[in-house]
């Protein structure tokens, strides 16, 4: 018998014949990689000044744009009141932030449902300069204008890295859904 | 990217009903994180609790990191210090002959001044460390500079005291948890330190500025005495830091002060030592209210 080609019953998630997608995975990759993102930051040592993107906010936007819909809305209150365990912001900071940004973020989409992806990128870029420059008005620090100077280079690596970060998503939004369980 | 589903609300009142529900938590969200943040503005401390139980859980693998960020450290210094081996050899060798005798006359003049002090009844010596431990985390992506160490109430650390490493002050001690302490760094722009003037009695605030320089302010305001190069030491005052610390050296001179960069830089360091605060007594009395008379 002719030799069918192997991936003629497989899609982009693995092979359909036995196997499923794990719901464990559907559901919980976009919530671990905002956590694991607050978390890394601590790891760095800044003594000079903001280094360090904000990790978490840039796979926050990154899935909420990428996959509009499967964060719920209001996934600002515990992502945030996480982050803002390890941030060094004072508590509440990024509940408030993240909450508003899923707002806009959600407004923006009922505005423009046909977006690209420099529209997208455009977006970010703004949510992530007016996110760092109101995190530092909220942070308690007294503002100088030296102090918005140092967060210039934080935020331009951020919009630089947010195409990154949308690639990232995508290939966890891959690994998410793969179909990993096997049913018998 | 066309949005996967319809996600404008539709006839369907399930729909419409479910959208509306996502704003309403979203917008308490936002108003929650709002009363939060203000609380937590208001009493800094109001979380610390919670935030030094995550950082307890957090401290031991950022000693992985602190060891790895050491090392790296090592290496580039080394590969830099060979481009420039042999002229730094000979400049070097000279400096040392002349740090020699500047040190033998430094022991003299330790040992007048023990003798002074033992004239005068005075008993003050090195205090003893409360704790050593490496600088494990920063609050790397905010803009207020905090760092972490792995060392906490068990380890007998309090709230105020100072932080050092082998160059000079790093910090002093915010939060204390179990088994981590948050450190206030001297380049946070909340840091206010009392310093002088190494060679005379030139008193003045060092204050972060949040992008990594101290300011330096001076408490006599008159023409200004500091030039390039002056190095600046802990004076003692506020009772936090033991006198005579290593600070900062100045770096520009500005009409009303200085400005100056640090000498003990966290991330070059790699063990910092917590000793106990140089005098209680002075720090509670500035905490007490002038109406309240001291207890004795």
């Amino acid at each position: 018998m002719e030799r069918l080609n192997p991936t003629a019953r497989a899609d982009r998630y693995g092979s359909r014949i036995n196997r499923v997608q794990s719901p464990w995975r559907a559901l919980t990759v976009p919530y671990v990689t905002i956590m694991l993102g607050s978390l890394l930051p601590v790891l760095f040592l800044a003594d000079v000044m903001p280094v360090v993107p904000p990790i978490a906010f840039l796979f926050l936007i990154g899935w909420r744009i990428m996959r509009p819909g499967l964060l719920p809305l209001w996934v600002g209150v515990p992502l945030g009141a996480f982050d803002d365990l390890f941030s060094g912001q004072p508590f509440g900071s990024a509940v408030m932030l993240w909450s508003i940004t899923m707002i806009v973020l959600e407004l923006i989409e009922t505005r423009f449902p046909w977006r690209g992806f420099w529209q997208d990128w455009f977006t970010a870029s703004l949510a992530i300069v007016a996110y760092v420059v109101v995190a530092m008005v909220v942070s308690g620090a007294s503002m100088t204008p030296h102090l918005l100077l140092a967060a210039v280079p934080q935020i331009a690596l951020s919009i630089l890295l947010y195409p990154v970060f949308a690639r990232m998503v995508a290939r966890l939004d891959m690994f998410r859904l793969a179909r990993s369980r096997r049913i018998a | 990217m066309a949005p996967p589903s319809s996600r404008h609300s539709s006839y369907s009142k399930k729909a419409q009903y479910s959208v509306f529900t996502g704003y309403l938590l979203a917008g308490l969200g936002a108003l929650l994180g709002a009363g939060l943040l203000a609380l937590s503005l208001w009493q800094p401390s109001s979380f610390a609790p919670l935030r030094g139980a995550a950082n307890d859980v957090v401290a031991p693998a950022g000693e992985g990191t602190a060891m790895v960020r050491n090392e790296t450290g090592n290496l580039f210094d080394a590969i830099s210090g060979y481009l420039s081996a042999g002229s730094q050899n000979a400049a070097l060798r000279e400096e040392v002959e002349l740090a020699r005798i500047r040190l033998e006359e430094a022991k003299s003049v330790e040992q007048e001044n023990e003798r002074l002090k033992a004239l005068l009844n005075l008993a003050e010596g090195e205090a003893e460390p409360v704790a050593v431990a490496r600088l494990v985390g920063s609050s790397s992506s905010s803009s207020r500079r905090f760092a972490a160490i792995g060392v906490g109430r068990v380890d007998g650390i309090e709230v105020g005291m100072p932080v050092h490493s082998a160059r000079g002050v790093v910090g002093r001690i915010l939060e204390v948890a179990r088994g981590s302490s948050r450190v206030l760094l001297l380049t946070d722009s909340e840091s206010v330190l009392p310093v002088r003037r190494a060679k005379d009695e030139v008193v003045a605030f060092a204050e972060g500025r949040g992008d990594g320089l101290l300011r330096i302010r001076l408490i006599n305001l008159g023409t200004n005495p500091l030039e390039e190069g002056d190095l600046f030491v802990t004076s003692g005052a506020g009772g936090y830091y033991r006198p005579g610390m290593a600070v900062a050296i100045v770096s520009e001179v500005t009409s009303d002060g200085a400005v100056a960069r640090l000498i003990a830089e966290p991330s070059a360091t790699d063990f910092v030592s917590v000793e106990p605060i140089f005098e209680p007594e002075a720090v509670e009395a500035a905490a007490t209210p002038i109406e309240e008379p001291l207890a004795e």
